[in-house]
């Protein structure tokens, strides 16, 4: 396959970006659009140009580190991670737009990577259940009931890959949050810290400058690993009920 | 960390809710009254007379009106004020465009933005129009809606401003009636496929029920 | 240049003792340790600063647990967010000795397990230690709200893995890894929120700062400005696991990588077993010479999968045309027992040496068929699917073939390595204050690891032993005098630091970073992988000082270093892959045995198995650094059986 590729390079923070042409030869259908890249990227350096600068890790489609907008599409065409984007999804010729995330709580750093830092903020603001190393108590002295524990898990499955704020007109962060929150919230463990962790989580994202949901649900479209726009309305629910607990 | 509601996304999420909900019982109501236009003069006078008296004997001779509208401009106030400020929030945390467009993305929240503009105008003409009779086309007389509905759909304008933001309207409550129920956390994925029908069954009902009005003045069913 | 004869005419050197393993009954051990450590008062503890490099499970699980016993606790990680850590990546699940089944599993046999399938290689004291720890580790899960899978009373399911016969594996679908350093995370978080880590991110450790024979801190670089930092402390914990991307294809993720172990051995930490590699059986074979790293699939699937191959050679028919007495189950007619449960080693083995005969399928020959279409029939698709759903999808993704119609492809691929940095019972390497933990060290798993163990040992490391052997070594060296920049121990490493930077921009050669990491890994595979020869591995060791000489006459690094430069980080690595890649051929060349992963051809029982040679090898091999290319010194670690007695390993 041979493919021209419009990508996004942006020296520094401080940088202005712009799209470069770049053309490719030689793409096989079984690589992974990262592998294509890299094609590109070996190409660049024995030339003396820069390489095209992206984050990556596990390639497993688990590690969550693959953030680009493929065609406008946060991880492109398919329901997945980048790095799990085969270019078998694309044609002979095609012209593909390769774009940072966009959103101004996720500075550029360079070409493709972006931070995210933001992220760990929120969850740092409550993301987690206190239970000190060695004050747990025996596994199985509190049933989950399976219902809850699915529920849970179907929230913890976030890659925290930042796909829903690409997505989001707004640059919203609410998916992210919501599943955090659900996950935990659920769990008859995360319950002592239950309205401090959202009222806390909602609060850090908020200060971190990201959207707010006007429930387009372009989040949930974008989610590689499928966390149902419910979520946010889940959030939602915790959030007032929290206040009114709180206010009580 | 104290932190009002108002100070919270998700709390001006909620005022922008439950102002919705507000205004859209209000224009449920509105709607039934206004086909009381079909009866005849005598029926939607009396009605315009009633809406003044309602609440009596305890309540003064438009007390209760005056009620409403406050709630309403409270309501409208509320949920323009914070869909401007959640707007300006949310074009702050996107402000550079991805140069691949997609058109999909932004299609409720651009409804939602524009057709809110479209009827805040609209209440401002409305109001001038049939309340004040400021902008009112004929003579404005008050108390006589009758007639004076008739003179607005008597002009073209009046038509296609009325028509416009009816549909408008249609828009902004399919997304926002649902909308609010996830705000307010009502909704799940057992419950979706009711709010979404509720949502537009809502819709539909309002925008033909308040589309009639100028629908029967055009085709002479109401002269 | 140097000669590979002259780097594999290795010393030996005096023999290297576990100084700090108690004696005694082996379950009695852990509690004389702690009970015998010193312990730092609390008050005094936040006076105390370790650093603690990697937030893997072992480093995630350390900080968040040091921190919380208030030693002032800086970490580091190269990935933007301490979450992506490649613990996340391990799918299938974590031991522990809960009997829960009450299918006869105890913490002995959980225990006995591990020495066996370790094939004889590993301490029985951490051993046992770790079967102690294992059931605390679900209990601290369970409680940071980890979503194990549970059955419908509420309880915690578990299932059977790969080398054992009973159900000790719990699991959370096949992302165990994920949620388990998500937890580790989540804890880890919230002490950053408190203020009791210092947290930081896209930063990778370049060296190590040695200041009167005691590791004080390490020089690291921010890999967003490019700027060169020091950091210090009272010690220093290296959690930045293994080197199985020595070999460029591998399970790994691209950026794992061994330089913080490596650096840590240039500086005086021994070696230990660096040969000791595990090639992991059930991956997704590799498509063409694009590929970038290999896909694991949950050895979970063995528990349900069928292995075959077809029975004639050069068989290219469709699986599902091959009728089933042509087809050759391999697994379940040489090992009867186990079938297709064997342990990792046994199983790739088997499929090399199918594949080898030349009855292997698909591209090249690299793969044999792992069947479901009999548990397909017996448990129906549904079943499969909630048991296996998430794994069969991301093999359709990458194959774009439908493994409930076709049965899967699958071939071994590097995958662990279980050599590491040598550590003691308390888990200090031979440098004073230089900690080793998770797949870092060389400690529990001997020659093989078996599965769901990894997950273990990390978090038994992080979360229980370490943050109570460190408290000995905080408390024996209370007031050091305090190392800062200008230190001239520090100036030295700095200084060496940005030197070799400078150099590999320098070059500016014509060989991307990218195609020297590409001929080393195919080399290591080919001569020091699945089955290694005593003529390959020499061969190898002639081949590695030329790729290390062309290396550095030919490396372009574009850019500079004053930047974000992903071609300089991977470019600094290599040069670190290509030394251990000597130790490791030199590891295996000097082990002629086989044991474990480390299989050598000239030491097999006449029916192909693994031979260990006990009288010779029973020790762990701690090397020592002498130099870039000079033969190192070997220090043998002698193994003491007790309670498990060595045998042939049987699984037939």
């Amino acid at each position: 396959m041979k493919l021209t590729l419009r990508v996004w390079r942006q020296k520094n923070a401080d940088a202005e970006g712009a799209m470069s042409t770049y053309e490719v030869d030689g793409i096989s259908q079984d690589m992974s659009f990262l592998e294509m890249l890299d094609t590109l990227n070996e190409e660049l350096i024995v030339k003396g140009e820069d390489p095209v600068a992206f984050d990556h890790d596990c390639r497993e489609g688990i590690c969550g580190a693959c953030s680009l907008v493929i065609n406008g599409d946060a991880h492109g065409p398919e329901r997945t991670t980048t790095c799990q984007l085969h270019m078998r999804s694309f044609q002979d010729g095609d012209t593909i737009d390769i774009e940072p995330w966009r959103a101004s709580a996720f500075p550029v750093i360079k070409d493709l990577v972006v931070d995210r830092t933001a992220f760990d903020r929120i969850i740092q603001a409550g993301g987690y259940i206190t239970a000190p190393t060695g004050a747990a108590p025996e596994a199985h002295s509190t049933p989950v009931p399976k219902p809850d524990a699915d529920f849970a898990f179907e929230h913890a499955e976030c890659i925290g890959c930042g796909a829903c704020v690409a997505a989001c007109p707004n640059g919203a962060a609410m998916l992210f949050t919501s599943a955090k929150i659900n996950h935990l919230n659920v769990l008859p463990q995360g319950a002592p810290e239950r309205e401090t962790r959202v009222l806390d989580m909602v609060a850090q994202m908020d200060d971190e400058g990201f959207g707010g949901c006007t429930l387009t649900g372009e989040c949930a479209t974008a989610c590689p690993k499928g966390i149902p726009l419910f979520s946010i309305t889940s959030m939602n629910k915790e959030w007032l009920r929290a206040n009114r607990k709180v206010a009580r | 960390m104290t932190r009002t509601i108002w100070d919270s996304s998700l709390g001006k999420k909620t005022v922008m809710a439950v102002s919705g909900i507000v205004m859209l019982l209000y224009l449920v109501a509105h709607m039934i009254g206004n086909l009381k236009i079909f009866f005849g003069p005598e029926e939607i006078n009396h009605y315009a007379h009633w809406l003044r008296t309602m609440g009596g004997p305890v309540l003064h001779y438009e007390w209760a009106l005056w009620l409403v509208r406050i709630v309403l401009v409270v309501a409208v106030v509320a949920h323009a004020t914070s869909a401007y400020q959640l707007s300006r929030r949310d074009i702050r945390a996107r402000p550079s465009k991805y140069v691949h467009k997609k058109p999909s993305a932004s299609y409720a929240t651009r409804t939602m933005r524009w057709g809110g503009i479209i009827l805040g105008l609209f209440i401002v003409w409305h109001i001038l129009d049939l309340t004040t009779g400021t902008v009112h086309p004929g003579g404005y007389e008050h108390l006589h809606p009758y007639q004076n509905i008739i003179d607005t759909f008597s002009t073209w304008y009046g038509n296609v401003i009325y028509i416009v933001a009816v549909v408008a309207l249609g828009f902004h409550v399919q997304h926002g009636f649902w909308s609010a129920a996830q705000t307010l956390g009502v909704g799940s994925r057992s419950r979706d496929r009711v709010l979404k029908t509720v949502g537009t069954a809502l819709a539909v009902l309002l925008t033909l029920g308040f589309v009639a009005v100028p629908v029967g003045v055009m085709t002479g069913l109401v002269s | 240049m140097t000669l590979s004869s002259e780097y594999a005419e290795y010393s030996t050197g005096e023999p290297v003792v576990d100084t700090k393993a108690p004696a005694g009954p082996v379950h009695e051990r852990w509690d004389k340790r702690r009970f015998e450590a010193k312990l730092v008062n609390p008050a005094n503890r936040r006076k105390h600063t370790v650093i603690v490099v990697g937030t893997g499970l072992a480093g995630g699980s350390a900080g968040a647990t040091l921190a919380e016993q208030g030693y002032h606790v800086v970490q580091f990680c190269y990935q933007d967010s301490p979450r992506r850590a490649h613990s996340i990546a391990a799918q299938g699940g974590i031991n522990a000795a809960k009997n829960y089944r009450n299918d006869g599993d105890s913490v002995h046999r959980l225990f006995y397990d591990t020495v066996k399938g370790g094939d004889f290689r590993a301490r029985e004291s951490n051993v046992h230690r770790l079967a102690q720890i294992s059931v605390e580790i679900i209990d601290q899960c369970v409680a940071q709200g980890v979503p194990f899978a549970r059955e419908y009373g509420g309880l915690l399911d578990t299932r059977s893995f790969g080398g054992v016969q009973v159900s000790r594996t719990f699991y959370a679908r096949g992302q165990t890894g994920q949620q388990l350093l998500l937890g580790a995370y989540q804890a880890l978080s919230r002490q950053v929120a408190a203020g009791n880590i210092e947290l930081h991110p896209r930063t990778e450790m370049l060296d190590l700062v040695i200041v009167d024979g005691k590791a004080r801190g390490i020089v690291a670089r921010d890999l967003v400005t490019g700027k060169i930092d020091t950091y210090f402390a009272d010690a220093v914990v290296l959690a930045s696991g293994g080197y199985g991307n020595v070999f460029y294809l591998s399970t790994n993720a691209m950026n794992s990588n061994a330089t913080a172990i490596w650096r840590a051995h240039r500086r005086g930490a021994y070696f230990a077993n660096p040969c000791f590699t595990q090639i992991h059986p059930t991956c997704i074979p590799r498509t063409g010479d694009h590929q970038s790293k290999l896909t694991l699939m949950s050895e979970s699937l063995r528990n349900d999968g069928r292995i075959w191959v077809p029975k004639a050679k050069g068989d290219d028919r469709p699986a599902n045309e091959i009728p089933e007495d042509e087809r050759d189950y391999y697994l379940e007619r040489i090992y009867p027992s186990f079938g297709n449960l064997v342990p990792r080693d046994i199983a790739s083995r088997a499929a090399k040496n199918v594949c080898d005969e030349g009855r292997g399928v698909g591209p090249g020959g690299q793969g044999v068929y792992l069947d479901f279409a009999d548990a397909i029939q017996r448990m129906g698709r549904k079943a499969v699917e909630a048991k296996y759903g998430n794994l069969f999808d991301m093999y359709q993704r990458i194959t774009d073939e439908d493994p409930y119609q076709v049965p899967m492809r699958i071939y071994p691929a590097v995958h662990y390595t279980m050599g590491g940095l040598w550590v003691d019972y308390d888990l200090s390497t031979t440098i004073p204050g230089l900690f080793a933990i998770g797949e870092a060290n060389f400690s529990d798993h001997g020659a093989n690891r078996l599965g769901a163990s990894a997950l273990m040992q990390g978090l038994a490391d992080g979360y229980f032993v370490l943050p109570a052997t460190i408290n000995d070594y905080l408390a024996k060296h209370p007031h050091e005098e305090e190392v800062t920049a200008e230190h001239p121990a520090t100036v030295e490493v700095v200084r060496e630091t940005e030197e070799r930077l400078t150099r590999l921009l320098a070059v500016d050669g014509d060989r991307t970073p990218d195609s020297f990491h590409r001929e080393l890994g195919e080399l290591m595979w080919e001569f020091c992988g699945m089955a290694r020869t005593e003529q390959g591995l020499r061969k190898a060791l002639d081949r590695i000082p030329q790729i290390r000489e062309e290396f550095w006459r030919r490396i372009k690094v574009p850019g500079t270093g004053e930047e974000f430069n992903q071609s300089l980080e991977k470019a600094n690595r290599i040069v670190d892959y290509i030394e251990l890649a000597e130790l490791m051929c030199l590891d295996a060349l000097h082990r002629a045995e086989s044991c474990g992963g480390h299989f050598r051809e000239e030491s097999q029982t006449p029916d192909g198995e693994a031979a260990r040679q006990d009288e010779e090898f029973s020790y762990a091999a701690a090397w020592e650094f002498t130099g870039t290319g000079a033969s190192p010194v070997l220090h043998k670690e002698d193994l003491v059986f007790e309670y498990v007695h060595p045998t042939q390993r049987s699984y037939a």
